[in-house]
This record gives structure tokens, sequence and C-alpha cells, in this order.
């Protein structure tokens, strides 16, 4: 059976984990970056980096101040019954992880100037629900700060631009945006779709561990080449010089109308933070 | 890169040898402030007890807790400095800060405002919210809290070793962050040549 109080805290656990831990697969990345940057200063960002990842985590404490929007993605089994619940728990584990862990204030109304204090607000929180085979659901925590999301962009260009008009902006997008989405970053590409379904999947590209690729070879080729190429442009940590600028890029693609040819980058700062909850066909967390 | 330990108030002598790519870490009097802080400093001038001559600045909106009555810091990493851009000649024209700590680097106003006030700019690492915090220490003061929020407040913390903080933009004019946007823009347009793309 569903026990909503369990459920509640298991998902302030995964938005306390989701801000305090990085999961295993960045620092990783982070590490192996530092054991391969020349550059005395972007080693010392790197190294930075590594210290405050420690200290997070032995302290307990959120590893960036920007604790970001809560963005919840669900992915719900057909014959998972306990969908309304978890969708009617998660605006309450928000607003008590925010006072509890503490998170940062971070929702403010366009219109009206208000931060309600609690992370919520009109329409919030932004949960993506996706149905797939099964019965039970899996609750990503994604947690996404401001100044990287800052650099991400839509570009509809035309199918003649095509890849290689994409690879031009995603670059010299990278090039404009330097050190501050805090580099180095995750990106995640979106192709296809119309404007709004070419961002989700951008965005949801970033929820893949670092170090997995698209199974698609030739999509998993162009994640390497984009990849290589930011890396070459030489911004580096914090946009002070390296060859460490991008962890990974990943890219999800769906069929694009004939007259389009959509492009959406999301940009992940190194602080690449997710937390899972897992529920079984009974509601319980597993 | 040399380092060094500093201690505020800063004297002009001590901003004036330092160069682009040096490391500091900075002991006493820093406060923070962003875009809505230093609008609200720009048309009050200095709160009641800070004397800004030879401090801190830091661009950053902290997480803060209050037990029994006591500010702490949580978790504070620099904010993008960019935002201030446009406030931060004006600023210096009026306070007399010597170090402007923040993340992502300013653009030429900022910089020739450097020059003229004898300030360095100084890049703590975007996204350690935790080691800044450590280096932060004691909440002193805190002022505009109700007005402007927590992450917008100006907090006054006494610091103890806050760094590395690597000087990114010079007295002198030089700055990295210059130096980075022309290597990276020739890099970009030699990656474009290669692959055909230009």
């Amino acid at each position: 059976m569903f026990d909503k109080d369990k459920f509640i805290d298991a998902a302030v656990k995964g938005l306390r984990d989701g801000v305090v831990e990085l999961p295993p697969d960045v620092t990783e990345r982070i590490r192996t970056a530092y054991e391969n940057e020349t550059s005395d200063i972007a080693r010392m960002q790197l190294k930075a980096i590594l210290d405050n990842i420690d200290l997070a985590h032995d302290e307990g404490l959120p590893l960036c101040q920007d604790t970001g929007v809560q963005l919840f993605f669900v992915k719900a089994g057909y014959d998972f019954p306990y969908l309304s619940d978890v969708m009617k728990a998660i605006p309450e584990a928000i607003e008590r992880a925010t006072a509890e862990v503490p998170l940062r204030p971070n929702t403010v109304d366009p219109f009206t100037g208000v931060n309600p204090k609690n992370n919520l607000g009109h329409n919030m929180p932004a949960v993506t629900v996706e149905l797939v085979e099964g019965d039970g659901a899996t609750v990503i925590v994604f947690p996404k700060g401001g100044g990287s999301e800052n650099m991400s962009a839509l570009w509809m260009l035309t199918p003649a631009e095509g890849f290689d008009g994409a690879k031009r902006k995603i670059l010299e997008q990278m090039q404009y945006a330097a050190g501050k989405p805090c580099t180095p970053v995750v990106l995640g590409i979106g192709f296809g779709g119309g404007a709004d379904i070419a961002l989700k999947l951008a965005k949801k590209a970033l929820l893949r561990p670092l170090g997995t690729e698209n199974p698609i070879p030739e999509v998993a080729a162009m994640e390497k080449e984009l990849m290589d190429d930011v890396n070459s442009i030489g911004i580096g940590p914090m946009g002070l010089g390296g060859r460490t600028t991008a962890l990974g890029v990943h890219i999800e693609h769906t069929v694009r109308h004939p007259a389009t040819f959509p492009v959406a980058m999301v940009v992940q700062c190194w602080c690449d933070r997710r937390a899972i909850v897992k529920l079984d066909v009974n509601g319980e967390v597993v | 890169m040399t380092e060094y330990r500093l201690q505020t108030p800063i004297d002009e002598e001590t901003i004036a040898g330092l160069n682009a790519g040096d490391i500091i870490y900075i002991s006493g009097t820093v406060f923070t402030a962003r875009d809505e802080a230093h609008m609200e400093l720009l048309k009050d001038g200095e709160p009641e007890g800070l004397d800004m001559t030879g401090l801190g600045l830091y661009h950053c909106g902290p997480v803060m807790k209050q037990t029994d009555g006591v500010w702490q810091v949580v978790s504070a990493g620099p904010t993008t400095s960019f935002r201030m851009e446009t406030l931060e000649p004006g600023f210096l024209d009026m306070f007399g800060v010597k170090v402007i700590i923040g993340k992502g680097g300013m653009g030429p106003g900022t910089l020739a405002a450097l020059e003229k006030h004898n300030v360095v700019y100084a890049t703590f690492t975007g996204g350690a919210g935790a080691l800044a915090a450590k280096g932060l220490g004691r909440v002193a003061a805190v002022h505009y809290l109700e007005e402007l929020g927590m992450p917008e407040a100006v907090w006054i913390f006494e610091a103890k070793d806050f760094g590395p903080l690597v000087v990114s933009m010079d007295a002198h004019g030089n700055s990295l962050y210059a130096d980075v946007d022309a290597e990276t823009k020739a890099n970009l347009k030699a990656i474009f040549e290669r692959k055909g793309l230009d």
C-alpha cells in the first residue's frame, strides 16, 4: 500500500542527497579531467571542485548554493496504481526539503516578483511524466541550476543548414558561454520534434549517466565528435583556459517535420546532480 | 602564479603588486552583494557600521540557516559576475573595496574601473559552495534581509583564508578572461576551417 509519509521521506532524502552528493559517474569524470589537465590554473579549479565534493559529503552540506529548481521526471508503468498519490506528494516533499536541507528558495513569479520561499508557485512543481511498460515507478529528482540554464539555446534551422549548421551553432554558443555556465559542463542536445520536443529531449539527455553513449552508432559518433570539438575550443574549467570544457555530450533525437530542423541544447554545470526514488507495484519504496 | 595571504583592510600597495594569474586567500571582512544589493547600496551609501575601504566584495547569493537566532552560512559559492557589469564601475567610484570576488569574469567597463581605482577581480571556483562556506566563517551582520531576501541580502562575513582565489583581472589592465576569449575565438575559427563549417 502506498504510504504517503514514507514516499515523502524518500523524496526529501532524494532532494537532500541530490544537492549534497554527486553521482559517482560525474565525480569520476572530474577526477579524470584533473589528472589529464596540464594548465596549473585549470588543475587548481578542478582540485577545488574535488575538495568541495569531499567537504559537502563529509559535512552534509549542499555542494552549490544554487540548489536549483527541483525538476522531477516520473517514469510510471502503465499498471502502476499510485501515480496520482505520487503527484500529490511531490509538492509536499519539495516544501519540506526546502526547510530541512535547506534548499535556497529559488522560485520567483515573473509577473508579481513574489518568491513563495518554498520552491513552489504557479505551475510548479515541474513534473514530466512518461508512461512505460511495467507496474512500478521511477522518480528522478533533478535540481537544475540557473547559471547553466541561462546558456541553453534553441535553434530552428532550415533542413539545408542541417547538422553542419547545428554543429556551428553549438560550438559558437559554447565559445560565447565560456566559463559562465560553470565549466566543465555536460551538454544535452535534442534533434527533431517541434521546438518543445527538442528542448525536452535535450533535458532528458542529461539524465543519462556520464560514460553511457547513445545506442545508435551514428548518434554516438556525433556525441564523441562534439565532445572533442567543444574541448578543443580551450575554455577550460571556469573559463580560465584548459582542455576540459565538457565532461560529456549526450544526444537524443526524434523525427522532424520535413520543413524544420529543430536543434536544442541544454547546458548543465559540473554540479550534475540527480537522485532516484523507485516504487514497486504496491507503492512501496524499493 | 605567486600565492599571497591577504588581511583586510587590504592596502593600495598590496593590490598594485598583484598580477593576473596570482593566487590569493583573504582573511578579514568580506561582504556579499548581487544585482539588487548593488542598486540599494548605490542609492543608500554604506550601511551603518560597514566601512568598505580595503574589503572584499563577493558576488554571491548564499544558502543561510538560522539556529537559535544565530545566522550560519551553509553553502556560498559565487554567482555569475557579468550581471553586475553595468553597476560595478559606479560602485567602485563610490566605495573603497579592494577585491571583487565572483565567477565568469567581467567586461571592459569593470576592467577600466579596476585600473582607475586600483582594485582586482578574483575568481572563486563556481559551484564550490561548501568550500566557500568554510572559508567565509562567521556572520558579523546582515543588511537588507527583509527587503531583498536571503540570496540578495548583504551578508558580512569574518573570513579566514577564504580561497583559493585566482586574480583573473588585475589593476594593470590584464584580464585572463580577455586572453581566453581571444584564444578560444581563434581556436573556433580553426575548428570551423578543419571541419569545413565556415
